[in-house]
């Protein structure tokens, strides 16, 4: 640590104003930062705060990512083992799921990060650390086979029309990391839902490859549960065999990278709240909401519309549900922030994701489509909180006075 | 014919004063057209003859038409028009009128038009006035075009329906990006012409 401080101090001037290398200063500063909690302190407003600033907050973010991360890297070679009938053993497992998943972190931290940089740069500010949780969370939420330039269009059109145009890190209205999703979903649909796009079946840098066994199907449960007909549903993973809640639960079941294991993600989830980074009203509301609307149309049940066939406990555990209320909708710039607001926005975030699940069979999966729309309306939540607030202490005055 | 001011009348329009990126007026006509560079073209193409006969009508008017009554006498010209340019579409590119569906009859309702009759007819003479319409129908249709352009090379992979992007691409793992035909990245891509317009434009930056 001692040794990485005095080298930082001693390249320090040549980034100053003056110094051969000034035009990377803002590089320079992001990176120093990083490492070290700036000793610069407040010169107006609050004066005493913890030393969580906001990188310190988010590297406790990318931590809480990690379980998912490694799992779902896990999982990814486990389905791609199961698919062509090969027992690969633990090592070889994740080392073709390692392989699979880092071209695409690297290729949304390149691109994001660049931009980033770059508009920090020309615009003279320092750089924002935003984007080092969202470039984490973008391959975390595609799935395996989304080719890398796809990942690197999307990123940049996020970036740059989500983000940099309502003014960088804070500013933005829409969860980046879902922006480059719904992009990637609306642009190229054949490779973000489908049969084909969850298992990988081909090799990863020359590891793995096989043919498929036979009865193999790479539809991911959700996908299944939209085009289920008759009057039992049937959830099967790739190779034919059904379909536990304990499965869906810890999570070896085909999905987009980091969404499938709720054990992983609540693993996050204490992290998170343990570290007072995230919102535990938020992270509440969306799964009681969810729970609340899965009893509602599961007390509906029909045939007809497979979707409400699910239990409550299902709904929760599938698809990207649990990932969505634990990362994406405590998005705390782009989520509401006064306390009755945050329980509200949670709620209807769990409703709606699973009402477009249940309801929409153009759209298996709902919670990225429920964030997004949510984001929209978590200033209008706020406003209201705010002025019934007001109003409840203007009357409390009158009748004192 | 063309003096300084009418050359001014005829090309302000396209860039500086221009109808869609200036003064946001046409935009809906703009998000809803431009999915293919075809009808994005012959709307172009209707709009301008519309404004510029719609124009020079209500010029030659402009001093007989009573102050109380001018919209309605400005709607049935436009009507009158729109009409004619529907029939013509209709019986010469019943493709591309099928296409534009309801949208060339919609070309009465364009925010251009109207403006452009209240605004510049009512007060110059046919002249000017014709020029005029050619003008904003140009700068218009021109915003149309660089959209279209935009969003059917990328949206479809097509030219006026030619086949663009070579078909090695889509053998490496190229695709059309279906965001492109959706409305959304029409006003988008209108933003980004507006945003290349500014820059290279100061004098129009707001503070």
């Amino acid at each position: 640590m001692k040794a990485l401080r005095n080298f930082i101090d001693k390249i320090k001037p040549s980034f100053e104003a003056g110094g051969k290398l000034e035009m990377f200063h803002s590089v320079f500063e992001g990176v120093e930062t990083f490492l070290f909690v700036p000793n610069t302190t407040s010169r107006s407003g609050v004066h005493i705060h913890d030393n969580i600033d906001s990188k310190r907050a988010i590297s406790m973010v990318i931590l809480a990512l990690i379980p998912a991360l490694l799992f779902g890297m896990y999982n990814v070679g486990y389905q791609h083992y199961l698919a062509i009938g090969q027992d690969a053993g633990f090592v070889m497992t994740f080392l073709f799921g390692l392989l699979a998943v880092l071209p695409k972190i690297v290729v949304a931290y390149v691109v994001g990060l660049g931009i980033e940089f770059t508009v920090a740069q020309m615009r003279g500010h320092e750089i924002q650390e935003g984007f080092l949780v969202t470039g984490m969370l973008i391959p975390m939420i595609v799935p395996v086979d989304t080719p890398l330039w796809m990942i690197a269009v999307a990123t940049a059109f996020a970036v740059i029309f989500a983000k940099e145009v309502f003014g960088g890190t804070g500013m933005n209205i829409f969860n980046v990391a879902l922006v480059t999703r719904a992009v990637l979903f609306f642009s190229y649909p054949g490779k973000m839902s489908g049969d084909n796009v969850f298992v990988r079946t081909s090799d990863t840098f020359g590891i793995g490859a096989g043919s498929a066994v036979e009865g193999y199907s790479g539809a991911t449960p959700l996908g299944q549960v939209a085009v289920n007909t008759g009057d039992v549903l049937n959830m099967t993973n790739i190779v034919g065999e059904p379909v536990s809640l304990w499965d869906s639960f810890v999570g070896l079941i085909p999905g987009s990278i980091g969404e499938t294991s709720t054990l992983a993600i609540l693993i996050g989830a204490a992290i998170l709240l343990y570290t007072k980074i995230a919102s535990w009203r938020i992270m509440l509301s969306v799964f009681v909401g969810g729970i609340v609307m899965g009893y509602i149309c599961n007390f509906f049940a029909t045939p007809a519309i497979p979707g409400t066939m699910l239990s409550p406990w299902e709904q929760i555990c599938l698809g990207g549900f649990a990932f969505a209320a634990v990362f994406m909708a405590t998005d705390p710039v782009t989520g509401s922030r006064t306390e009755t607001g945050q329980y509200i926005y949670g709620f209807l975030i769990g409703v709606i994701a699973i009402i477009i699940r249940v309801y929409n069979s153009g759209y298996p999966e709902g919670a990225m489509l429920a964030v997004l729309l949510m984001n929209v309306f978590a200033p209008l939540i706020d406003y209201f909180v705010v002025e019934a607030n007001m109003k409840r202490r203007r009357k409390r005055a009158k009748i004192n006075a | 014919m063309l003096s300084k001011k009418n050359k001014e009348i005829l090309l302000g329009p396209i860039s500086k004063n221009n109808p869609v990126i200036v003064q946001v007026l046409g935009i809906c006509s703009a998000l809803a057209v431009t999915a293919k560079l075809e009808p994005a073209f012959v709307m172009a193409l209707s709009v301008t003859v519309v404004t510029a006969f719609a124009n020079v009508i209500i010029s030659m008017l402009r001093n007989t038409i009573p102050n109380s009554i001018r919209i309605i006498v400005q709607l049935v010209v436009v009507a009158a028009l729109v009409i004619v340019v529907d029939q013509i579409l209709k019986a010469y590119a019943y493709e591309v009128s099928k296409q534009l569906s309801v949208f060339v009859g919609l070309i009465i309702t364009n925010c251009i038009l109207m403006g452009r009759l209240e605004a510049f007819a009512l007060g110059n003479g046919p002249w000017e006035s014709f020029l005029d319409g050619i003008g904003n129908g140009l700068g218009y249709g021109l915003i149309l075009v660089i959209v279209a352009f935009f969003r059917e090379l990328f949206g479809s992979g097509t030219l006026f329906g030619i086949q663009v992007i070579p078909q090695f691409m889509y053998d490496f793992g190229y695709e059309n990006n279906g965001l492109m035909i959706l409305p959304p990245m029409a006003l988008i891509t209108v933003a980004c012409v507006i945003w290349v317009h500014r820059l290279r434009n100061k004098d129009l930056q707001e503070k």
